[in-house]
């Protein structure tokens, strides 16, 4: 599903973030992303949603080199993929139900259809009856689950999620790691990137470390 | 919004201006009349001659002869200086021609060109055609014409800046946004569209808003001009744009709006990009 080839991501202030980086991760796979802030979990996870682009060497989405989708093909690309955010990016104006819908709305999916599967997946995270709300009626809890639903609404077969329990505390945090399970359970590969140690080894999934922009382990 | 339909209203008031104005002189042309003076000592005969002459041509569709007493005695009677006209031993007025030409001899040249035949015939004096001032109105409103036409480029891409500018504050206040739509895979166009709805619906409310100021200012006029008009003995009455050019506007204002919002809309969400 992905295969990063001696990937060397240098910024514009001239940092260093991948020196050199090659891994695979199998369909249907768990893969947790861990390190430091700065070790280059977030680096890994940009150039797999196309926010940023390698300096050198290649990355393989499903088969195929990024290199060769355009920045017309980008969004076309970005549909096949759930992505959660550490700061879930909710559009606060915006109740619950459309916050969900979006990438749907995007897709150009019937208003039935739409309505259904916006149902079912904020069923999924258990926040069916929130529908109406706006984000900051929510806890972050819940919040980070509308993130969630929003990810996985499009039926994605990769989700990636960028320290999506950095700003909850344990008992969230692990509801939102079981979350992730299920979802891998049903086939979705799924690369979670954390430093949250207590939680991987609950979960007892793969594990890739890095450090100072190399994989150490 | 308020500025663009003031930006809007001078150009169209000018327009409305336009309007009348040629409305007011379009037949003006037509009914125009040559006065032939004649030789004061052509006599009757030669008189009706050359109105005969006259009549026979294909180009004049009506002579009307006023005799020297008759013009005396209208003088006399209208002037108000019939004591001093009888200090004068004889009439000092010529036999006169009224020429109508025909309808298909109405325009600048057949006028000249019949002008210039009767000025050749024997025993005429004077042939007077009150064409001048008329040609130079009909310069001036072709000034005003291009005038116009200048108004309403400048001010229409006046509009697409201001609607342009517009449209780029509301795509930076909603930059958060713009970038997540991005991120679950929105295409530049999807993410325009609702700001070009923007754009068309400010357009729309300046032309609507400029077209109230225009009917409003015209509603003002209206009564002065009709008072005017009556002290000359004239119905005319003021014109407004009416409803196929409003309608024109509304278009136009529309399509203004468009164009700012997707030039704005179309540079400025290219260059966010999620991070």
């Amino acid at each position: 599903m992905i295969r990063f080839d001696q990937v060397y991501k240098r910024y514009a202030n001239g940092r260093e973030a991948l020196a050199g980086v090659s891994f695979t991760i199998k369909d249907g796979e768990m893969v947790f992303l861990t390190g430091h802030s700065g070790a280059g979990k977030s680096s890994i996870l940009k150039l797999i949603a196309l926010i940023e682009r390698p300096t050198r060497g290649q990355v393989f989405i499903a088969n195929q080199n990024t290199a060769a989708v355009k920045a017309r093909g980008i969004p076309e690309f970005r549909r096949r993929l759930g992505v959660v955010f550490q700061d879930h990016k909710l559009l606060q104006d915006r109740p619950v139900h459309e916050n969900v819908a979006l990438p749907l709305i995007i897709a150009g999916l019937p208003r039935r259809e739409l309505d259904k599967r916006v149902r079912a997946a904020l069923d999924q995270v258990g926040l069916l009856n929130k529908e109406q709300c706006l984000p900051l009626e929510l806890s972050t809890g819940e919040q980070q689950r509308v993130g969630i639903a929003r990810a996985v609404v499009g039926r994605p077969t990769l989700l990636i999620a960028d320290e999506p329990t950095g700003n909850l505390d344990p008992d969230l945090a692990r509801d939102i790691m079981q979350l992730f399970k299920r979802f891998n359970d049903v086939g979705v590969t799924v690369v979670v990137a954390t430093h949250d140690h207590h939680l991987i080894d609950r979960v007892g999934a793969r594990r890739i470390s890095f450090r100072d922009g190399q994989i150490t382990a | 919004m308020a500025v663009i339909g003031i930006a809007l209203v001078l150009p169209l008031l000018l327009q409305v201006f336009l309007l009348n104005v040629s409305s007011a002189t379009a037949n003006w042309n037509q009914t125009l009349d040559i006065s032939v003076y004649m030789d004061r000592g052509a006599g009757a005969a030669r008189v009706q001659a050359v109105a005969k002459q006259l009549r026979a041509r294909g180009d004049v569709a009506a002579v009307n002869i006023i005799t020297a007493d008759e013009a005396l005695a209208v003088f006399r009677r209208e002037s108000g200086f019939g004591d001093a006209l009888d200090a004068l031993r004889d009439n000092p007025l010529p036999d006169t021609l009224v020429v109508t030409p025909a309808r298909t001899a109405s325009t600048p040249q057949a006028m000249a060109t019949l002008k210039t035949a009767i000025a050749a015939m024997a025993d005429v004096q004077t042939v007077q055609v009150d064409t001048q001032w008329v040609m130079r109105l009909q310069s001036m409103l072709e000034i005003i014409r291009r005038v116009v036409w200048l108004a309403s480029g400048l001010f229409g891409s006046g509009i697409v800046l201001v609607v342009g500018n517009t449209i780029r504050l509301d795509i930076l206040n909603r930059r958060t946004e713009i970038e997540v739509m991005k991120l679950v895979g929105a295409t530049d166009s999807f993410t325009r569209r609702p700001f070009l709805y923007g754009g068309i619906w400010y357009g729309l409310g300046g032309g609507l808003l400029a077209l109230a100021l225009c009917a409003a200012t015209v509603g003002l006029l209206a009564g002065p001009v009709e008072r005017l008009a009556g002290l000359y003995g004239s119905s005319y009455r003021l014109e407004g744009l009416g409803w196929a050019r409003d309608i024109q506007v509304l278009a136009a204002a529309a399509v203004l709006g468009w164009l700012g919002s997707w030039v704005a809309a179309t540079r400025h969400i290219r260059d966010i990009a999620p991070t």
